[in-house]
């Protein structure tokens, strides 16, 4: 049988929920035994080198490059799933919605507190530069995911869980305490 | 002497006082209705919605019920279950429910209720409302953005001449809790401390206290809601 090949991305969220993959533990050995890993943080592949089965997605989509690499994922990826609070509702990115995106830049670069150094109150604005969005958005308002694994972050066992039971195709039997929204 | 009555929940017979209120008649059968607006004692409110069942085919709300002879009840059913989990949606979606960062995670009734119907993502697009939090009362801080308002702080909070403390103010979509300026004097810590339990969410919270129950010991982290009423029917679970 050959390996279900794997992709997971990080847009905004702060990588625990990677870390959260990488808490199965030794399990970890018999997962790359049946799987394969495309475009990650984990191995550091940069661009898609093929169709994947799966694609992992981490964090809200807050800037233009996050519906880039959504887009991207949606295209390569045959299943999409959203891991974590800030990928299924925006999470603590997303607590920014309320306040108008220049405050927010003011705060970050001109007015806050941890501001040193930016004597001309520049805020960084080069075209290389991703363009923020209006509001952080869950990923599933940006483009069609297929499942969602709640947490904060999700727990290793719900994760290795929804991986085993993809890869067999059979159906989830998740006991209570793995299904948490922090 | 009260007037015992037959009726069914799901086909299940059932005995109860005649008047009894459905969720505490199912209560006392071993059957759990999920309540958020309900307090045990209180006069209902039929607020949140979330009790509701399907009374001789009609959809009712069980807190305000009264139970009558012969009546048959759909509790558990594919079609209640499902119109539950929307309205717990959409709660979700309505205001900013940020689990991760509240103090009353793990032991929210909202969160719980989630749980028990394992919703994943809600059906809603979310709406991320600008709401106020409100710290100026010394004793607690009300955090609009968490608030169902469910009224059981209005309707259980009283001071000691049997007055609200907490009211309603504005209108329609606007609508939010306040406390009676001229009372916050009188609001004591225990009053404080009722108010934050009474609350379903984390609407209400005591000052300078937060995450004071480790992770894994909180009240929902092992067994979902309800379970202390009946034994855990297991939803079918079609996440994958």
């Amino acid at each position: 049988m050959s390996k279900a090949v794997v992709a997971t991305t990080s847009l905004a969220g702060c990588f625990g929920c990677h870390m959260s993959i990488l808490d199965i533990d030794e399990r970890i050995l018999d997962l790359i035994e049946v799987v394969e890993f495309n475009k990650s943080p984990i191995d550091d592949i940069k661009k898609f080198t093929k169709k994947c089965d799966v694609g992992i997605i981490e964090g809200g989509c807050c800037n233009s490059e996050n519906v880039h690499v959504l887009k991207d994922f949606r295209e390569n990826c045959k299943i999409l799933i959203a891991l974590g609070e800030c990928a299924i509702m925006g999470g603590l990115p997303a607590m920014r919605n309320g306040i108008p995106i220049k405050e927010c830049l003011e705060e970050a670069y001109i007015g806050g507190p941890t501001v040193q150094g930016n004597d001309q109150k520049i805020v960084p604005n080069d075209p290389e530069l991703p363009i923020l969005l209006d509001k952080v958005y869950p990923c599933h308002e940006v483009i069609k995911i297929d499942y969602y694994l709640p947490g904060c972050p999700p727990r290793a066992d719900l994760i290795w869980e929804a991986l085993v039971a993809l890869i067999k195709g059979e159906e989830m039997d998740l006991p209570y305490e793995v299904v948490k929204f922090d | 002497m009260y007037q015992t009555i037959k009726f069914t929940i799901d086909g299940k017979e059932c005995i109860a006082k005649k008047g009894q209120y459905l969720v505490d008649a199912a209560k006392e059968n071993n059957i759990y209705i999920p309540t958020l607006c309900n307090v045990e004692g209180v006069k209902p409110k039929g607020a949140c919605r979330i009790c509701t069942v399907k009374v001789n085919g009609r959809l009712m709300t069980a807190c305000t019920t009264p139970v009558a002879e012969g009546m048959a009840i759909e509790n558990n059913t594919e079609e209640i279950i499902d119109l539950r989990k929307s309205i717990v949606e959409l709660f979700f979606v309505e205001g900013n429910h940020f689990c991760p960062a509240c103090e009353k995670s793990g032991e929210c009734d909202l969160q719980a209720l989630a749980y028990k119907f394992l919703i994943m993502a809600p059906r809603f697009p979310f709406q991320f409302p600008v709401r106020e939090l409100d710290a100026t009362n010394p004793k607690i801080v009300k955090d609009h953005n968490r608030c169902i308002l469910c009224k059981r702080c209005i309707r259980v909070i009283k001071d000691e001449e049997g007055k609200n403390i907490y009211a309603f103010k504005k209108r329609g979509h606007k609508v939010e809790i306040i406390v009676d300026p001229e009372s916050a004097d009188k609001f004591t810590d225990e009053l404080a401390e009722k108010s934050m339990e009474i609350c379903p969410v984390g609407a209400i919270l005591v000052k300078e206290k937060g995450f004071s129950t480790p992770i894994g010991q909180r009240k929902y982290d092992k067994v979902p809601i309800g379970s202390d009423i009946e034994k855990v029917t297991k939803i079918k679970n079609e996440v994958l």
